[in-house]
């Protein structure tokens, strides 16, 4: 197989609040002998929140992140469900409409970048997926996850809306995802099938609809738990948010105790190949998640 | 071409409200040809297996949004929904289920009283002073039509409606539909309520702030409206015709601006008190206090003055994008 190589856009989240989700997907990327240029030059994706405000701005800026990318020459990864979803709606917004497209590059131009379209973008999931491949990774595992119920929690931006991600999703159905339960059985844990696995975190109204935010995270933890895990996983560092720094106060708000660590797909992969506890950044964790470096090979 | 028809158990969600203590589920057994409808099957199930079982239908032909249901909680238009198209999906074990279990009257059939409800709230006419014996049409080009998006395509079925988190949670918020409709009529250059849609769709806890951004809805319809986008020329239509009120959410997402303009990124602690104010910021103390004792904000992150934050390469590039491109304002 020949040498795969990416540009990595980060998002902020990565940056601040979970530098775990960096540093595992770094590890993940060296293990597996990925090449990885971080896009250090690219700007917030809006998070949908841009562009509930100035729709038009929020093009801009995604359209200049992907320049940088189409620069290099590289698809463009994302480890982050709202990035992708937000750099795949301007791409196809300007891969589609050529008036929107020609209005966005006049403002580039004043800055000398020009958005052409030439670079893919895909979530790191599919690109260890449908790119590296799950056997391959098999392969590479060298402390099985036998030990560990691990439930999936999709994340919504990756699956939905599916016409929108089929073409970097591997066709992804929102309604039975699978990508994420096959990495699991690659990595020999054991996946959980439960019915909140593709539904809302409630992340995004966290501040203004904070009932809504926490009854939708806690009931998806609680089937998650009641479904036998000992832990979830998501490619979304926004789930990852919600779902690990509130659990108490969603259980106050459903009346259940909930305690589950939430794992970044990259940890989990990591974890699964044997790289370094710093590395896998589990401290970085609200709910205590460091047990599990040491049980993984119990 | 009975070769071609498969064997199947399909199983239907019983209730009757009248009678029924609690809900059940009944198997029928059945073959599926390859062009069969969800439709159809219900039909089989009335009229070759039991005559009670109890469903909406009327047109036959995806325009009356009558016989909206779900199939394994995925949304579908019954007589739109190819049959084996979903048996493939659900690795034939597949539930036929009312669109709201809590709202079920008789088997499929629902109380929608609150979807009709909502949809009557946001005005879903044109409101405009029209003479009675008009010497002209009121036409509209196709320009201005376009304007509207395909939201004009909405059937009502409440497809959108019923698969909405949001609306589960809170039973306040408008919801998709009657979101679509807001937008529609308020698109429409011929209408004069749409400063007054715009004020109450801007409402918190009704209007579109609180869309939980899940997509569903534009999974779920069938006439492939995708809800959520109007919802979202609804939000910059609230600050191009200043109807936008500071406020959390309001702030939050001009917010953005804010922060990337400073550092590329988005200032994670900033943002949060920018939204609260100081005063609010009371209610995150403890979520603060957990993420700094797990080293995920650090204390200096929320005190004015201490710059803590990263930069991204290139940020004058970025500041003049914003400064040339930027459109609206709170």
């Amino acid at each position: 197989m020949s040498k795969l190589k990416y540009a990595l856009y980060t998002g902020c989240t990565a940056k601040q609040s979970t530098p775990e989700l960096l540093s595992s997907t770094l590890a993940v990327a060296d293990k597996l002998g990925i090449e990885i240029i971080i896009l250090e030059e690219a700007s917030c994706c809006g998070a949908s929140h841009l562009q509930d405000f100035d729709e038009f701005l929020a093009h801009v800026l995604n359209a200049r992140n992907i320049c940088y990318a189409e620069k290099l020459g590289l698809t463009m990864i994302t480890i982050c469900n709202t990035c992708q979803l937000n750099s795949a709606m301007t791409k196809h917004a300007l891969d589609t409409n050529p008036e929107l497209k020609a209005k966005v590059n006049e403002k580039l131009a004043e800055v000398g970048l020009e958005y052409k379209g030439t670079s893919e973008i895909k979530h790191f999931l599919y690109a260890l997926i449908d790119e590296y491949g799950l056997d391959n990774i098999k392969d590479k595992v060298v402390t099985p996850l036998s030990n560990f119920n691990i439930a999936p929690f999709y994340g919504c931006h990756n699956i939905r809306p599916s016409e929108l991600h089929h073409s970097s999703n591997g066709g992804e159905n929102p309604y039975v995802p699978t990508s994420l339960d096959t990495l699991i059985d690659a990595l020999e844990g054991n996946p959980v099938d439960y019915s909140h696995k593709n539904k809302c975190c409630g992340f995004h109204v966290e501040l203004q609809a904070n009932h809504t935010s926490e009854v939708l995270a806690g009931n998806a933890l609680v089937d998650a738990i009641d479904n036998n895990a000992d832990m979830l996983v998501t490619p979304c560092p926004l789930c990852h948010l919600k779902m690990d720094t509130y659990q108490d106060d969603m259980g106050k708000v459903i009346g259940r105790d909930i305690e589950l660590p939430v794992l970044h797909m990259p940890q989990m992969v990591a974890l699964a190949l044997g790289c370094s506890e710093k590395e896998l950044g589990l401290n970085f964790h609200v709910q205590k998640a460091t047990q599990i470096f040491n049980d993984v090979s119990k | 071409m009975s070769n071609d028809k498969r064997k199947v158990t399909i199983k239907a969600w019983r209730f009757n409200a009248e009678t029924d203590y609690l809900p059940y589920t009944k198997e029928y057994k059945m073959e599926v040809g390859k062009d069969e409808l969800v439709l159809d099957l219900m039909n089989k199930i009335k009229w070759e297996h039991d005559g009670s079982f109890s469903y909406r239908r009327s047109c036959r032909h995806g325009i009356c949004g009558a016989c909206a249901i779900k199939v394994n909680g995925k949304s579908v238009l019954a007589c739109k929904q190819n049959a084996i198209e979903l048996l493939d999906m659900f690795n034939n074990e597949i539930t036929l289920e009312p669109q709201s279990k809590k709202r079920a009257v008789k088997d499929m059939i629902i109380d929608k009283s609150d979807f009709w409800d909502k949809h009557a709230q946001v005005k879903p006419y044109v409101v405009a002073d029209i003479d009675p014996r008009p010497e002209s049409e009121s036409k509209q080009s196709i320009a201005q039509f376009n304007a509207m998006l395909d939201s004009d395509l909405c059937i009502q079925c409440g497809a959108c409606h019923y698969a909405c988190p949001a609306l589960e949670v809170n039973e306040d918020y408008l919801g998709p539909a009657a979101l679509v409709a807001a937008f529609r009529f308020t698109a429409d250059t011929r209408d004069e309520a749409g400063k007054e849609r715009l004020e109450l769709t801007a409402q918190p806890k009704i209007g579109v702030w609180d869309c939980v951004k899940c997509y569903e809805c534009a999974e779920a319809c069938p006439k492939e409206v995708n809800p959520i986008e109007k919802i979202g020329k609804l939000h910059n239509m609230q600050f191009e015709q200043g109807v936008a009120q500071s406020n959390i959410a309001t702030r939050h997402a001009e917010g953005f601006v804010r922060s990337i303009r400073q550092y590329g990124f988005l200032d994670e602690a900033d943002i949060v008190v920018y939204s609260e104010g100081y005063l609010g910021m009371y209610k995150h103390l403890k979520t603060a206090y957990k993420m700094m004792k797990s080293g995920k904000i650090h204390w200096q992150d929320g005190v004015p003055f201490i710059d803590s934050m990263p930069k991204i390469k290139n940020l004058d590039e970025v500041q003049k994008l914003i400064d040339i491109s930027m459109t609206n304002k709170l």
